[in-house]
Protein backbone atom coordinates (compact mmCIF):
# COMPACT_ATOMS: atom_id res chain seq x y z
CA UNK A 1 0.00 0.00 0.00
CA UNK A 2 0.84 3.51 -1.07
CA UNK A 3 1.85 6.35 1.56
CA UNK A 4 -1.13 8.52 0.08
CA UNK A 5 -3.68 5.40 0.14
CA UNK A 6 -2.66 4.77 3.82
CA UNK A 7 -3.44 8.23 4.84
CA UNK A 8 -6.57 8.79 2.38
CA UNK A 9 -7.94 5.70 4.64
CA UNK A 10 -7.10 6.74 8.11
CA UNK A 11 -8.73 10.47 7.12
CA UNK A 12 -11.66 8.55 6.98
CA UNK A 13 -11.57 7.24 10.63
CA UNK A 14 -14.18 8.51 13.49
CA UNK A 15 -12.21 10.42 15.82
CA UNK A 16 -13.48 11.53 19.65
CA UNK A 17 -16.95 13.22 19.91
CA UNK A 18 -16.42 13.93 23.08
CA UNK A 19 -12.82 14.07 24.12
CA UNK A 20 -11.66 13.75 28.28
CA UNK A 21 -9.14 16.25 29.20
CA UNK A 22 -7.82 14.36 31.89
CA UNK A 23 -6.88 11.56 29.66
CA UNK A 24 -5.40 14.24 27.37
CA UNK A 25 -7.60 12.86 24.27
CA UNK A 26 -6.19 14.00 21.21
CA UNK A 27 -7.16 12.57 17.66
CA UNK A 28 -3.63 11.21 16.07
CA UNK A 29 -4.57 13.20 12.66
CA UNK A 30 -4.28 10.49 9.23
CA UNK A 31 -0.75 12.41 8.44
CA UNK A 32 1.16 11.42 11.31
CA UNK A 33 -0.24 8.12 11.93
CA UNK A 34 0.04 7.26 8.21
CA UNK A 35 3.94 8.55 8.35
CA UNK A 36 4.70 7.07 11.64
CA UNK A 37 3.40 3.34 10.62
CA UNK A 38 5.14 3.45 7.14
CA UNK A 39 8.39 4.48 8.84
CA UNK A 40 8.00 1.02 10.59
CA UNK A 41 7.23 -0.84 8.02
CA UNK A 42 9.52 0.50 4.98
CA UNK A 43 12.50 1.05 6.94
CA UNK A 44 12.57 -1.80 9.57
CA UNK A 45 10.05 -4.16 8.56
CA UNK A 46 8.46 -4.02 12.42
CA UNK A 47 4.86 -4.05 10.95
CA UNK A 48 3.88 -7.24 8.36
CA UNK A 49 3.50 -10.24 9.27
CA UNK A 50 3.84 -9.38 12.81
CA UNK A 51 2.18 -8.60 16.54
CA UNK A 52 1.52 -5.08 17.00
CA UNK A 53 -0.05 -3.70 20.24
CA UNK A 54 -1.40 -0.16 20.08
CA UNK A 55 -1.26 1.40 23.06
CA UNK A 56 -3.75 3.85 24.66
CA UNK A 57 -5.54 3.86 20.95
CA UNK A 58 -8.05 6.30 21.39
CA UNK A 59 -9.87 5.73 18.14
CA UNK A 60 -7.64 3.01 17.11
CA UNK A 61 -5.82 4.99 14.17
CA UNK A 62 -2.67 3.75 14.38
CA UNK A 63 -3.82 0.16 15.28
CA UNK A 64 -5.62 0.86 11.96
CA UNK A 65 -2.58 2.07 9.88
CA UNK A 66 -0.52 -1.23 11.23
CA UNK A 67 -3.31 -3.97 10.19
CA UNK A 68 -3.51 -1.78 7.10
CA UNK A 69 0.33 -2.60 6.12
CA UNK A 70 -0.46 -6.25 7.23
CA UNK A 71 0.47 -6.51 10.57
CA UNK A 72 -0.89 -9.93 11.37
CA UNK A 73 -2.42 -9.61 14.39
CA UNK A 74 -3.17 -6.17 16.04
CA UNK A 75 -4.17 -5.71 19.62
CA UNK A 76 -5.85 -1.76 20.81
CA UNK A 77 -5.87 -1.02 24.75
CA UNK A 78 -7.45 1.60 25.86
CA UNK A 79 -9.12 2.89 29.61
CA UNK A 80 -11.56 4.66 27.87
CA UNK A 81 -14.84 2.82 26.87
CA UNK A 82 -16.55 5.31 24.15
CA UNK A 83 -13.37 5.45 22.55
CA UNK A 84 -12.64 1.63 22.23
CA UNK A 85 -16.58 1.30 20.74
CA UNK A 86 -15.98 4.22 18.00
CA UNK A 87 -12.15 2.12 17.28
CA UNK A 88 -14.12 -0.62 16.64
CA UNK A 89 -16.58 0.88 14.32
CA UNK A 90 -13.66 2.01 12.39
CA UNK A 91 -12.10 -0.99 12.79
CA UNK A 92 -15.81 -2.83 11.23
CA UNK A 93 -15.32 0.01 8.28
CA UNK A 94 -12.67 -0.84 7.30
CA UNK A 95 -13.12 -4.67 7.65
CA UNK A 96 -9.87 -5.09 9.66
CA UNK A 97 -10.13 -7.84 12.29
CA UNK A 98 -8.71 -5.65 15.49
CA UNK A 99 -8.54 -6.87 19.20
CA UNK A 100 -9.58 -4.25 21.59
CA UNK A 101 -8.49 -4.18 25.49
CA UNK A 102 -9.86 -2.01 28.16
CA UNK A 103 -7.33 -1.21 30.82
CA UNK A 104 -5.48 1.24 32.53
CA UNK A 105 -1.95 0.32 30.92
CA UNK A 106 -0.30 1.11 34.23
CA UNK A 107 -1.93 -2.18 35.42
CA UNK A 108 -2.02 -4.33 32.28
CA UNK A 109 -1.12 -7.95 33.15
CA UNK A 110 1.11 -9.58 30.34
CA UNK A 111 2.63 -12.92 30.03
CA UNK A 112 5.42 -13.63 27.60
CA UNK A 113 7.31 -12.08 24.69
CA UNK A 114 4.53 -12.49 21.87
CA UNK A 115 3.94 -8.85 20.97
CA UNK A 116 6.38 -7.94 18.03
CA UNK A 117 6.03 -4.02 17.74
CA UNK A 118 4.11 -1.61 19.99
CA UNK A 119 3.02 1.49 19.10
CA UNK A 120 1.42 4.92 20.68
CA UNK A 121 0.73 8.21 20.78
CA UNK A 122 0.66 8.49 24.52
CA UNK A 123 -0.88 11.55 26.58
CA UNK A 124 1.96 13.44 26.67
CA UNK A 125 1.99 14.34 30.26
CA UNK A 126 1.06 18.27 30.34
CA UNK A 127 -1.89 17.53 32.25
CA UNK A 128 -1.12 14.54 34.41
CA UNK A 129 2.69 14.71 34.44
CA UNK A 130 5.08 11.89 33.79
CA UNK A 131 2.33 9.89 31.68
CA UNK A 132 3.59 9.32 28.79
CA UNK A 133 6.75 7.81 30.68
CA UNK A 134 4.43 5.32 32.41
CA UNK A 135 3.39 4.34 28.95
CA UNK A 136 7.11 3.84 27.80
CA UNK A 137 8.24 1.51 30.59
CA UNK A 138 5.35 -1.01 29.84
CA UNK A 139 5.62 -0.64 26.48
CA UNK A 140 9.24 -2.04 26.57
CA UNK A 141 8.52 -4.93 29.08
CA UNK A 142 6.15 -5.94 26.25
CA UNK A 143 7.21 -4.98 22.55
CA UNK A 144 10.18 -8.06 21.88
CA UNK A 145 10.81 -5.79 18.96
CA UNK A 146 10.75 -2.53 18.59
CA UNK A 147 8.45 0.58 20.09
CA UNK A 148 7.39 3.67 18.24
CA UNK A 149 5.66 6.86 20.22
CA UNK A 150 5.47 9.82 19.85
CA UNK A 151 6.84 12.79 22.26
CA UNK A 152 7.49 16.53 22.73
CA UNK A 153 10.18 17.88 20.91
CA UNK A 154 10.93 19.96 24.15
CA UNK A 155 11.10 16.56 26.82
CA UNK A 156 13.78 15.08 24.48
CA UNK A 157 17.16 14.40 26.60
CA UNK A 158 14.76 13.17 29.76
CA UNK A 159 13.08 10.64 27.29
CA UNK A 160 16.40 9.52 26.16
CA UNK A 161 17.54 9.51 29.54
CA UNK A 162 14.68 7.62 30.86
CA UNK A 163 14.30 5.23 27.76
CA UNK A 164 17.98 3.93 28.13
CA UNK A 165 18.52 4.04 31.83
CA UNK A 166 15.38 2.83 33.62
CA UNK A 167 13.40 1.63 30.97
CA UNK A 168 15.34 -1.48 29.78
CA UNK A 169 16.02 0.30 26.16
CA UNK A 170 19.01 -0.96 24.33
CA UNK A 171 18.45 2.30 21.48
CA UNK A 172 17.03 5.55 21.44
CA UNK A 173 16.63 7.07 18.34
CA UNK A 174 14.90 10.09 17.15
CA UNK A 175 13.18 9.50 13.34
CA UNK A 176 12.29 12.64 12.56
CA UNK A 177 10.47 15.65 13.83
CA UNK A 178 6.95 16.39 13.26
CA UNK A 179 4.06 19.08 13.93
CA UNK A 180 1.65 17.83 15.44
CA UNK A 181 -1.47 20.25 15.02
CA UNK A 182 -3.53 20.27 17.87
CA UNK A 183 -7.10 21.48 17.14
CA UNK A 184 -9.01 23.81 19.55
CA UNK A 185 -10.72 20.63 21.77
CA UNK A 186 -11.20 21.54 24.59
CA UNK A 187 -12.64 25.54 26.40
CA UNK A 188 -8.48 25.78 28.17
CA UNK A 189 -6.98 26.31 24.56
CA UNK A 190 -7.59 29.71 23.86
CA UNK A 191 -5.82 29.93 20.19
CA UNK A 192 -8.00 28.14 17.51
CA UNK A 193 -4.89 25.76 16.46
CA UNK A 194 -1.78 25.13 17.61
CA UNK A 195 1.56 23.30 16.00
CA UNK A 196 3.46 21.67 18.85
CA UNK A 197 7.03 19.84 17.93
CA UNK A 198 6.93 16.14 18.37
CA UNK A 199 9.69 13.91 17.76
CA UNK A 200 8.75 10.06 16.52
CA UNK A 201 10.99 7.60 18.12
CA UNK A 202 12.33 4.16 17.69
CA UNK A 203 13.18 2.65 20.86
CA UNK A 204 14.66 -0.57 20.91
CA UNK A 205 13.78 -3.14 24.01
CA UNK A 206 16.82 -5.00 25.30
CA UNK A 207 16.92 -9.01 24.83
CA UNK B 1 -11.15 -11.18 21.47
CA UNK B 2 -8.71 -13.63 19.94
CA UNK B 3 -7.13 -16.73 21.54
CA UNK B 4 -4.28 -15.40 20.68
CA UNK B 5 -4.61 -11.92 23.04
CA UNK B 6 -5.95 -14.28 25.86
CA UNK B 7 -2.90 -16.29 25.47
CA UNK B 8 -1.21 -12.88 26.64
CA UNK B 9 -3.74 -11.50 29.24
CA UNK B 10 -3.07 -11.87 32.48
CA UNK B 11 -5.25 -11.09 35.65
CA UNK B 12 -2.92 -8.22 37.54
CA UNK B 13 -5.33 -7.91 40.92
CA UNK B 14 -2.77 -6.81 43.74
CA UNK B 15 -1.29 -9.89 45.80
CA UNK B 16 -2.27 -12.23 42.99
CA UNK B 17 1.33 -14.05 41.85
CA UNK B 18 -0.06 -16.20 39.16
CA UNK B 19 -2.98 -14.64 36.97
CA UNK B 20 -2.38 -16.85 33.69
CA UNK B 21 -4.31 -18.46 32.23
CA UNK B 22 -8.11 -16.41 32.68
CA UNK B 23 -10.53 -19.17 32.88
CA UNK B 24 -12.78 -18.69 29.86
CA UNK B 25 -16.90 -18.57 30.68
CA UNK B 26 -18.80 -18.01 27.39
CA UNK B 27 -21.98 -16.86 26.52
CA UNK B 28 -21.15 -16.83 22.96
CA UNK B 29 -18.32 -17.30 20.66
CA UNK B 30 -18.17 -16.53 17.17
CA UNK B 31 -15.46 -17.38 14.36
CA UNK B 32 -14.33 -15.45 11.70
CA UNK B 33 -12.03 -16.45 8.83
CA UNK B 34 -8.83 -15.36 7.83
CA UNK B 35 -5.88 -15.85 5.71
CA UNK B 36 -3.47 -19.05 6.54
CA UNK B 37 -0.11 -17.86 7.07
CA UNK B 38 2.25 -20.60 7.64
CA UNK B 39 5.26 -18.33 8.34
CA UNK B 40 3.60 -16.65 10.77
CA UNK B 41 1.97 -19.61 12.63
CA UNK B 42 5.71 -21.69 12.86
CA UNK B 43 7.11 -18.18 14.42
CA UNK B 44 4.51 -17.54 16.96
CA UNK B 45 4.53 -21.57 18.05
CA UNK B 46 7.56 -21.36 20.14
CA UNK B 47 5.38 -17.85 22.55
CA UNK B 48 2.51 -19.76 22.71
CA UNK B 49 1.49 -21.32 25.97
CA UNK B 50 0.39 -24.23 24.84
CA UNK B 51 -1.87 -25.33 27.56
CA UNK B 52 -3.81 -22.31 27.41
CA UNK B 53 -4.69 -22.39 23.87
CA UNK B 54 -5.54 -25.94 24.12
CA UNK B 55 -7.81 -25.31 27.10
CA UNK B 56 -9.42 -22.26 26.14
CA UNK B 57 -9.98 -23.82 22.72
CA UNK B 58 -11.95 -26.88 24.34
CA UNK B 59 -14.41 -24.40 25.94
CA UNK B 60 -14.86 -22.63 22.59
CA UNK B 61 -16.03 -25.66 21.52
CA UNK B 62 -13.14 -26.24 19.36
CA UNK B 63 -11.49 -29.98 20.68
CA UNK B 64 -8.65 -30.36 17.69
CA UNK B 65 -5.40 -29.29 19.17
CA UNK B 66 -3.46 -31.94 20.63
CA UNK B 67 -2.72 -32.26 24.32
CA UNK B 68 0.85 -31.82 24.08
CA UNK B 69 2.82 -30.39 20.76
CA UNK B 70 6.33 -29.92 19.66
CA UNK B 71 8.04 -28.21 17.03
CA UNK B 72 7.95 -31.41 14.36
CA UNK B 73 3.92 -31.46 13.58
CA UNK B 74 4.77 -27.74 12.20
CA UNK B 75 5.58 -29.86 9.25
CA UNK B 76 2.07 -31.32 9.09
CA UNK B 77 -0.70 -29.35 7.23
CA UNK B 78 -3.47 -30.40 8.99
CA UNK B 79 -2.41 -29.33 12.77
CA UNK B 80 -0.91 -25.79 11.27
CA UNK B 81 -4.72 -25.46 9.97
CA UNK B 82 -5.95 -26.18 13.31
CA UNK B 83 -3.58 -24.22 15.47
CA UNK B 84 -4.28 -21.83 12.43
CA UNK B 85 -7.98 -21.90 13.22
CA UNK B 86 -7.82 -22.13 17.21
CA UNK B 87 -4.94 -19.09 17.80
CA UNK B 88 -7.13 -16.41 14.85
CA UNK B 89 -10.41 -17.48 13.73
CA UNK B 90 -12.45 -18.08 17.11
CA UNK B 91 -13.47 -15.06 18.98
CA UNK B 92 -14.95 -14.60 22.21
CA UNK B 93 -17.93 -12.25 21.86
CA UNK B 94 -19.90 -12.66 25.10
CA UNK B 95 -18.63 -14.35 28.16
CA UNK B 96 -15.84 -13.54 30.85
CA UNK B 97 -12.17 -13.78 31.47
CA UNK B 98 -12.14 -15.03 35.48
CA UNK B 99 -8.47 -14.77 37.44
CA UNK B 100 -7.41 -18.19 38.03
CA UNK B 101 -6.41 -17.19 41.92
CA UNK B 102 -9.15 -15.28 43.08
CA UNK B 103 -12.25 -15.86 40.74
CA UNK B 104 -12.78 -12.26 40.11
CA UNK B 105 -14.54 -12.10 37.05
CA UNK B 106 -13.52 -10.18 34.43
CA UNK B 107 -16.91 -9.34 31.79
CA UNK B 108 -16.37 -9.50 27.94
CA UNK B 109 -18.85 -7.27 25.82
CA UNK B 110 -19.08 -6.92 22.15
CA UNK B 111 -15.13 -9.10 21.81
CA UNK B 112 -13.74 -6.58 24.56
CA UNK B 113 -12.74 -7.68 28.05
CA UNK B 114 -13.05 -4.66 30.98
CA UNK B 115 -9.57 -5.51 32.85
CA UNK B 116 -10.17 -2.19 34.92
CA UNK B 117 -9.05 -3.15 38.49
CA UNK B 118 -11.49 -1.94 41.51
CA UNK B 119 -9.40 0.89 43.82
CA UNK B 120 -8.60 -1.45 46.31
CA UNK B 121 -7.11 -4.51 43.44
CA UNK B 122 -4.18 -1.74 42.47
Amino acid sequence: MKLKQLESLLGDLEQFSNPKVELEQYPTGPHIASRMLYTAESSYGDVSGKVVADFGCGCGTLGAAAALLGAEHVIGIDVDPESLEIASLNAEDLELDIDYIQCDLRNLGWRGQVVDTVVMNPPFGTRKKGADMDFLCVALKVATQAVYSLHKTSTRDHVRRAALRDFNASSAEVLCELRYDVPQLYKFHKKREVDIAVDLWRFVPKK
Amino acid sequence: MRLLTHNMLASNIKGVTNGFPLRIEVEKAIEKQVDFNPEFLKNMFTKIHWKALVDASRIMGFAELPEEADSSMLESDDFLRNFHHALLELHLEEGALVCPETGRRFPVNKGIPNMLLHEDEV
